[in-house]
């Protein structure tokens, strides 16, 4: 939970409220994006956008390099497998 | 060595730890005793029992495994508080997976569940909401837990739920912070150390600004770090730079994360929901002043605390539990007098057992890498 997990903004599902479907390894879940969001980075322009995720909202921007390599240490730790089999309940059909 | 073996960027991780035992060569103080960096996040301890980093640095460095995971500093009485709320009728309770393993007095909320009370494993806070929604005759309660790096996430769900005039949601707030936590180290007198590795993801919340008490009034190092072991390493390297040069500056590895002002929307969030307690109760520590948060009057509806008696009853930990020493690195966790035997990852005593971020289960699972300058008779379980 702390150290969260890489994923890709593929929808914005409801800019007011600032939520979204992210993809983390192929699974989709809803999240919320209100701490990446600000006025250089607009609701409207997130999607296509690798965020780390922790507990179901984006904190954090990073770069596609960065977050492959962030999932394969994760992986290694076995924390990814927790988070993604966690986000596997509420996954967005 | 696993590391070698596993890591791709085995000849950078070398170099640096080269590099750090010149370092550490040219420090006076490791001639009549090894420096002590303690690494105050949970993820840290984890990622370096994994990777064998104790193993590569010169025994002139010693690691001290700090309290930075959440779920190990849980005192029993919360976990019974969370087993009482959870066992009233109606109720739902809803936690990270992470805390339903963790020992209270009785049973641990894994256990409850097991006795018939609704207990759900949730991935975030907002399933939490969404359970509320679902299911309108039923109180549904989250245990909000964790420091900075989760704070955020329940402040926007109570937000949310206050957005949309929900009644039957609550969190019952646990959420601890980490400066004051850091403070109460620094002045603990059975102490030594000569600097941190500061908490990557908790930074990326509040940045660096709030660290620099300890390089000014504790003259002590930090070097925010990530958690991917040349991170960790080049942060060690840091550290011992400044050791070396006399410094003590609040620096910052992790940048491709950590802004140096943090995230201002998270914060202002933490801002309007919460407010600092006058004191908090952690396991092993004891109590800490300012070192939780609690729900703000405006936002009472949603606190648990209010909404529900809770026991509150202070149980003392085991006697022959020594997470406190462990966790302030006093005692090494196999010097514990359970560990490995009465104390083991699928019976934890102690909460340092519990997660893979705990000390106790980090050095039990990945026990085969110790410290070469580890004499085996002490690593042995006893
Ligand atoms: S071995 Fe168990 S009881 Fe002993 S310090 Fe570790 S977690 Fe606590």
């Amino acid at each position: 939970m702390c150290l969260g997990i890489p994923g890709r903004i593929v929808r914005i599902d409801d800019p007011t409220r600032k939520l979204a479907t992210v993809e983390v390894s192929g699974v989709r879940r809803q999240i919320n994006i209100a701490c990446v969001i600000d006025d250089a980075h607009p609701v409207e322009s997130c999607v296509g956008d690798w965020v780390l995720v922790h507990v179901g909202f984006a904190m954090s921007r990073i770069s596609e390099e960065q977050a492959a390599e962030t999932l394969k240490i994760l992986t290694e730790l076995g924390e990814a497998q927790a988070e993604i089999e966690a986000m596997r309940e509420t996954a967005v059909p | 060595m696993k590391f070698a073996d596993e890591f791709r960027d085995r000849d950078k991780a070398r170099t640096l730890v080269r590099e750090i035992e010149t370092l550490a060569d040219q420090i006076e103080t490791t001639k009549t005793r090894p420096l002590q960096l303690m690494e105050v996040c949970g993820g840290h301890t984890h990622s370096i029992f994994r990777y064998g980093l104790e193993g590569m640095l010169p025994s002139s460095i010693e690691l001290v495994h700090g309290p930075g995971c959440p779920v190990c500093v849980l005192p029993m009485g919360r976990v019974d508080d969370c087993v009482a709320i959870a066992e009233r009728p109606g109720v739902i309770f809803t936690t990270f997976g992470d805390a339903m393993r963790v020992p209270g007095s009785k049973k641990s909320l894994m256990q409850a569940k097991a006795d018939g009370a609704d207990v759900r494993m949730v991935y975030s806070p907002m399933d939490a909401l969404a359970l509320a929604r679902k299911h309108p005759d039923r109180e549904v309660v989250f245990f909000g837990l964790g420091f900075e790096t989760t704070m955020p996430s329940t402040a926007l769900t109570v937000l949310q739920a206050e957005a949309d005039g929900i009644e039957n949601f609550s969190v019952f707030c646990n959420h601890i912070t980490i400066v004051p936590t850091i403070k109460a180290i620094l002045d603990s007198p059975d102490l030594h150390l000569d600097g941190f590795l500061g908490p990557g993801h908790v930074s990326m919340v509040i940045g660096a600004a709030p660290y620099a008490f300890i390089a000014e009034f504790y003259k002590r190092p930090m070097v925010i770090a990530g958690f991917e072991p040349l991170d960790i390493l080049q942060s060690i390297w840091m550290l011992l730079k400044q050791i070396r040069e006399g410094r003590a500056e609040i620096e910052n590895q992790y940048t491709r994360i950590v802004p140096e002002a943090g995230n201002h929307p998270a914060l202002a969030a933490v801002a309007e929901v919460y407010e600092l307690r006058e004191f908090f109760e952690w396991r092993g520590l004891g109590s800490i002043d300012h070192s939780g948060v609690k729900v703000r009057d405006q936002y009472a509806r949603f606190d648990a605390e209010r909404k529900f008696a809770i026991p509150n009853v202070k149980i003392a930990d085991p006697k022959s539990c020594q997470c406190g020493e462990v966790l302030k690195g006093v005692l090494k966790p196999w010097q514990c007098k359970v560990f490995g035997t009465l104390c083991t990852p699928e019976t934890p005593l102690g909460a340092l057992m519990v997660s893979p971020e705990g000390a106790c289960s980090a050095y039990y699972q990945y026990g085969g890498i110790k410290r070469s300058n580890t004499p085996e008779k002490e690593a042995v379980v006893s």
